[in-house]
């Protein structure tokens, strides 16, 4: 960055530089939350939201917000990383893991891909094997209150080993898919996959 | 299902004025422009700017589709431009 | 105008406090341009570790003040870029920008329609860059300028908005206070209104050119009450203001 400038007496927002093992390269630890998104908030009625799954040849099944807070819930205590660089530690949710929501659908066994669709226009897509295992789950909690819109309530996915833009906000469903087919970002320069320990952030990494 | 618009954190292309400038080496955002979804034509400083994002989303303030999208890595700026019937750039 | 906007270190020369929360900084440019009223420039700042934020800051100044441009900034709440200007800035630091930015919110004296600004908050700082222009080409079309703040200290340029109307036969300022009004006030204290538009728009001759800037919703209120009045929307300009206080 040739003829470039610093700022005498600028630090920027509070943040911490990588710190031992739970930082991973190229993160700062943020206090905050900040709100990103793609477009305006959607605001959806509980009465009208639903979460679905389907795709390949199973049988789509789909849950109303009353079915779905019937389902065992969790608390989950996970670190989350932004490709925006800002990791936030400790974050505290609760709802249903995928495990449990796959356990309720006859998996197709050719189904290796999920696409993820939010309300709105938003997608995202990963391999199955990233949602199981304990490694992701549809919170509507977060701190203690109930999801807040700006950050994806009703309910948003939340999958902490993979960049951010991967816990899908405002989840409506998942589309069940024999190959992977890139999702909002991934489709223009964003790595595939995005795991943040090895900095997969763009296209190449 | 309604989606109910939260409108208050939005801008416009007025903000994405010098990201534009970059790519197109011209102004643009006096340059018009049109929705291949709804039809909807205006200069590109009328489209709705979402910049809090991992890239940059310009919509069409009629139908709210997508009609650009732009992402800046270390090395490329990404542009899909599929949600514009047309962009315009003067001689 | 079809020329790239390279970086430069701009130098600050003078602060001046406008209202608690609002700061007008003076900028010496190297490589200075003349702009048009309306536009901005992006300033970068560059913390030790490398880590940068831009934002983008209209003009308030007008283009026939040479090698110079002051840029007009709201200290917003937890806001990182303009706490720094605000707290952080010396007269003598230097500050990364390029510009000017923009095309289609913009207005030149050369043009003959009557003008009608509303602004909303720190939204007038473009519109401010509009008035002086007028005035510094001797321009006296027909003007009004509705400006709408919460409270009487968040009235920027205030003192300067009368030195404007009493200098000019056709220029006329209209606030409008939407939480608390001066004592004595018997002006517009409420938000803008298809009411209030028609008073203010009532004295213009002929159809006017309309530039709205302010907080997005105050700006797609303004629109569509001037779209309702039959305002053509070719006439129309907007621009939405972030919470930063600027276009971005």
């Amino acid at each position: 960055m040739a003829g470039q400038v610093f700022s005498r007496g600028f630090f920027g927002k509070r943040r911490t530089p990588e710190q031992g093992q739970r930082t991973p390269p190229g993160q700062y630890i943020t206090p905050d939350f900040p709100v990103l998104s793609v477009g305006p908030t959607p605001r959806i009625p509980l009465g009208e939201w639903n979460f679905y799954i389907k795709g390949l040849n199973q049988k789509p099944v789909q849950w109303s917000w009353d079915d779905f807070i019937q389902l065992p819930a969790k608390s989950f205590k996970v670190d989350i990383h932004c490709v925006t660089k800002w990791t936030k530690l400790d974050t505290e949710w609760e709802g249903v893991s995928v495990d449990t929501l796959l356990s309720k659908v006859g998996l197709d066994s050719r189904a290796s891909y999920v696409t993820v669709f939010s309300y709105g226009d938003y997608t995202t897509n990963l391999p199955l094997a990233d949602l199981m295992n304990d490694q992701a789950f549809i919170a509507y909690r977060y701190g203690g209150q109930p999801l807040a819109p700006e950050h994806g309530g009703p309910a948003r996915l939340v999958v902490p080993h993979l960049y951010l833009w991967k816990s899908a906000k405002w989840v409506n469903g998942f589309q069940m898919m024999e190959h992977d087919i890139s999702g909002f970002w991934e489709s223009l320069g964003y790595h595939n996959y995005g795991d943040p320990w090895k900095e997969q952030r763009y296209q190449g990494d | 299902m309604e989606i109910d618009l939260n409108r208050s954190l939005m801008l416009d292309g007025n903000a994405l004025a010098g990201v534009l400038q970059e790519i197109f080496s011209m102004e643009m955002t006096a340059s018009p422009t049109e929705c291949a979804h709804c039809g909807y034509e205006g200069e590109m400083g009328t489209l709705l700017a979402f910049v809090c994002s991992p890239g940059l989303v310009l919509r069409c303030p009629s139908c709210e589709n997508v009609i650009l999208r732009i992402v800046q890595t270390p090395d490329a700026i990404y542009l899909d431009a599929r949600g514009a019937a047309f962009l315009r750039l003067t001689r | 105008m079809q020329r790239g906007i390279e970086w430069q270190a701009a130098i600050l020369k003078a602060i001046r406090l406008e209202t608690p929360r609002v700061k007008t900084f003076t900028f010496t440019l190297p490589d200075w341009t003349p702009h048009r009223a309306g536009q901005h420039y992006d300033i970068r700042l560059t913390a030790p570790d490398g880590y940068q934020a831009q934002r983008s800051y209209s003009v308030a100044s007008e283009p026939e003040r040479v090698g110079e441009i002051d840029l007009t900034v709201e200290l917003v709440e937890d806001g990182e870029v303009s706490t720094f200007l605000h707290e952080g800035l010396v007269v003598g630091d230097l500050i990364e920008m390029r510009g000017p930015i923009g095309g289609y919110f913009v207005w030149e004296a050369a043009q003959s329609e009557p003008l009608l600004l509303v602004g909303g908050g720190s939204g007038v700082v473009p519109l401010m860059a509009m008035l002086r222009h007028r005035a510094a080409a001797g321009s006296n079309v027909p003007t009004r300028l509705l400006y709408s703040v919460r409270a009487p200290m968040e009235v920027i340029y205030a003192a300067e908005l009368d030195e404007l109307v009493r200098a000019s036969p056709d220029l006329k300022v209209l606030l409008t206070f939407t939480r608390a009004k001066p004592q004595g006030w018997e002006g517009y204290a409420r938000r803008i209104d298809q009411a209030m538009l028609g008073e203010v728009m009532a004295p213009l001759s002929s159809t006017p050119r309309a530039y709205i800037c302010g907080p997005t919703l105050l700006v797609e209120s303004v629109a569509t009450l001037l779209l309702q009045s039959g305002l053509p929307r070719e006439l129309i300009r907007t621009e939405r203001f972030g919470p930063s206080g600027g276009p971005a």
